[in-house]
């Protein structure tokens, strides 16, 4: 029967084209693992373009750096390491230091030295806050508001204590679904010193008024999980302002257009960087080790910055940031750094985040479903 | 069809109030998108009431009525708010044309039995404004998908230039992005790669089974069936995670033959399923007449027992690579970077860069799944008549 013949020789090209696609990890590929989106762009164009062209390695880029933690776990348990390179934030990298599943680094063995010749763990000095940790990038957590729906007359929000205040700015406003920067600015903003902001916030009395200062404005604020997801909301004017990194509001405000404005005060400083799981086998050791000199020397940590609108970590890079790859602005007055812009900031304390991180997270989980 | 009912004109008392209830049903909609329900809901009786008076009881002519509420529909939406609210406007006077004069005129007693209560009547009717009103539920999703995939902003957002049907507002960026994009294309390699592979395996061990447990003969038929069909009980996240464990121990982790098996055994029960359903029909004593016609085992099977079960085959490998190609959960733990699908791309795609690509892509896959169904389905009838099952 035709029907019969047509099958079988369907099924045998699917078999035998389905074997040619089958070959395994291939020698010279590289998995590395970052956030996805305008970031993952960025790293693209500034270090993984320029290093595939040197040498040839194929890299793949594996999106999972937000549940990048749990599955460092998971391979570490399952015994089976697919990734050669994560990117992860500071805090979630002492973690991973911690419970052994990164590899510990001797940073002036492994990374480039300045071109003047300071060895990098004085070029990147205080950021390097772990010994797995490779910091790449300075962000902030900060607030963007649609500048078309602040009313006649209102003075735009500044920053993180406007999102409290629901008089001169009503409507809905967005914020991350998890404690952290949360909790610090509900503090802030409800008279805490500084200084004083993490004492606090370590007693159950701290933690409680937090959450009591967050209570006032729970109804009428959307929790975001993804960054893409608070930028959708402002984009649809659904909230009139959000807090998200400050990379992404660049993004949407210059290279898309929208009504949005920065509000600054009280932004959050946080470092995202490189770790190395580890128990990686010698070959593919060997390639992240080349990998990570290339990509973290003063000048391809610069070229980033052409890209999305994040601070370098070396001293070394700041004075070589220049233009907007595309669109030709100055990079410079859209860092988180810049002095106008960090009248009030605060840096996310990352070792006191991972002693109460766990704690927290379930605390504040249960604050949202009440 | 035909009426089933002599029909004549209702009085004023009846169908004007009906049609005011229905104008302010669509009033209290108009209403609040302008801000004042309950305005609507007021205006919304009075204005289709009396405009349902004067069409049946001083115009009298359906005809030109039904047209100027049009008409008048068209230019009360374009006042309000522009062109695409004028052909909603459109719609409305259309509708309420329509319905003025369905009541008017008796027609809707027409196509039931006359023998019907007043009760009956509108149950039935009814009965199928749920249906539909369920049908639209369902499908209102996918049909809002579609005119955001051609944004010309990078964002899930029906622009004012959209809504003023600007051409400005539109693009096909996205579509040019989904097709140029090396991790778009790369996701969609992947998936071409996977599906048929996945849909092969699973139609041949899902037939081959479904086979032997029709036989009587087999012993703890209910228990193997059982244990066969458990991926589809069993909930994702918890397969997934044990065959990400296992995977990991014998080296198929990461590899594209391990997504493969993966998705396989989850496609293997609706195969089973559906040719135990088709092989329900089947006549045994024909495969008896065949091997006493002198047929090996392995002829039968080709020769008799497939084409007549080949309906069932068909669906349930449509099924299995439905499954595969849409399956997100299993290919995040067994896959890794190397084996990303679409599913996997779009998930990541919506949480890290929230792009109408993902639309677009959306869009593309709904209209393929239509074909393919469409052609399935041809194919079904056309073997049917071929074989005589139903009448040409």
């Amino acid at each position: 029967m035709k029907l019969t013949k047509t099958l079988l020789a369907s099924t045998a090209l699917t078999v035998a084209s389905g074997m040619a696609f089958a070959d395994g990890h291939m020698a010279s590929e590289m998995t590395i693992v970052s956030w996805g989106g305008a970031y993952s762009n960025s790293q693209q164009k500034a270090y993984h373009d320029p290093y595939m062209e040197k040498t040839g390695i194929n890299i793949i880029n594996d999106e999972s750096s937000p549940e990048g933690v749990a599955k460092m776990r998971a391979q570490a348990e399952a015994g089976n390491i697919t990734w050669d390179l994560v990117d992860l934030e500071a805090a979630d990298a002492i973690r991973v230091c911690d419970e052994g599943l990164a590899m510990e680094i001797d940073h002036d063995e492994v990374l480039a030295p300045a071109p003047d010749g300071t060895p990098a763990s004085e070029d990147f000095g205080d950021m390097i806050v772990s010994d797995c940790f490779i910091p790449q990038i300075v962000f902030s957590t900060t607030f963007g508001y649609r500048t078309d729906q602040v009313a006649d007359g209102v003075e735009p929000p500044k920053g993180a204590c406007d999102v409290f205040d629901l008089e001169t700015y009503p409507g809905k406003r967005g914020l991350n679904k998890q404690p952290i920067a949360n909790l610090e600015w509900a503090l802030l903003c409800d008279g805490v010193a500084y200084e004083d902001v993490y004492d606090v916030l370590e007693t159950e009395e701290g933690q409680d008024r937090a959450f009591a200062k967050l209570d006032t404005i729970k109804d009428q604020t959307i929790f975001w999980s993804s960054a893409a997801e608070a930028i959708q909301l402002l984009a649809d004017g659904e909230v009139f302002m959000s807090s998200t990194y400050n990379g992404r509001l660049f993004s949407a405000i210059e290279e898309q257009g929208q009504p949005i404005g920065m509000a600054w005060d009280w932004q959050m400083f946080d470092l995202d960087g490189w770790v190395v799981p580890a128990d990686l086998p010698e070959d593919r050791l060997a390639r992240v080790m080349d990998y990570l000199y290339f990509a973290t020397d003063t000048q391809r940590l610069a070229d980033q910055a052409k890209y999305i609108s994040y601070g370098p970590a070396r001293a070394s890079s700041a004075p070589l940031v220049s233009t907007h790859a595309e669109l030709g602005i100055d990079m410079a007055p859209h860092m988180p750094t810049e002095p106008s812009n960090a009248e009030n900031t605060f840096v996310n304390n990352y070792t006191w985040w991972a002693d109460y991180r766990d704690d927290l997270d379930s605390k504040f989980q249960a604050w949202l479903t009440q | 069809m035909s009426a089933l009912t002599p029909v004549s004109r209702t009085p004023v008392s009846f169908y004007v109030p009906v049609v005011a209830l229905a104008g302010a049903f669509a009033g209290l909609l108009v209403g609040t998108a302008q801000g004042s329900s309950l305005l609507g809901v007021i205006g919304g009786a009075i204005l289709m009431a009396a405009a349902a008076y004067l069409t049946t009881q001083v115009v009298q002519a359906e005809r030109p009525s039904r047209w100027a509420l049009i008409v008048m529909g068209a230019l009360a939406g374009l006042v309000i708010g522009g062109i695409a609210a004028a052909l909603i406007g459109a719609f409305f006077g259309w509708f309420f044309g329509w319905f003025t004069f369905w009541l008017y005129e008796g027609r809707y007693r027409a196509y039931v039995a006359p023998y019907l209560t007043p009760g009956q009547v509108l149950w039935h009717h009814t009965f199928r404004m749920i249906c539909g009103a369920i049908l639209i539920f369902l499908i209102t999703p996918i049909l809002v998908v579609m005119p955001l995939s051609f944004n010309a902003e990078d964002f899930f957002t029906f622009t004012p230039e959209m809504l003023r049907f600007d051409p400005a507002g539109y693009s096909l960026k996205h579509y040019e992005d989904f097709f140029t994009n090396s991790d778009w294309q790369g996701a969609l390699a992947n998936s071409v790669k996977i599906a048929p592979m996945a849909t092969l395996l699973s139609v041949s061990f899902g037939t081959l089974a479904a086979i032997g447990l029709s036989q009587p003969h087999v012993p703890f038929r209910r228990a193997i069936m059982a244990i066969l069909i458990s991926p589809m009980i069993v909930p994702l996240i918890i397969s997934a995670a044990g065959m990400y464990f296992f995977y990991s121990r014998i080296g198929l982790q990461g590899t594209y033959i391990g997504v493969v098996l993966a998705h396989a055994a989850l496609g293997i029960p609706f195969v089973i399923i559906t040719v135990t359903a088709t092989l329900v029909g089947f006549d045994n004593s024909l495969t008896r007449a065949a091997a006493n016609m002198g047929a090996g085992p392995v002829t039968t099977f080709f020769r008799v027992q497939m084409p007549l079960i080949l309906p069932g085959v068909i669906s349930g490998g449509l099924f299995a690579f439905i499954t595969s190609f849409d399956e997100v959960v299993v290919v995040l733990f067994v896959g890794s970077a190397g084996q990303k699908t679409l599913p996997w791309q779009m998930f990541t795609g919506l949480r890290e860069q929230i792009s109408p690509t993902i639309l677009a892509v959306a869009t593309i896959l709904v209209i393929l799944s239509i074909a393919l169904l469409t052609v399935v389905e041809l194919l079904r009838r056309r073997s049917e008549r071929l074989r005589g099952m139903s009448p040409a």
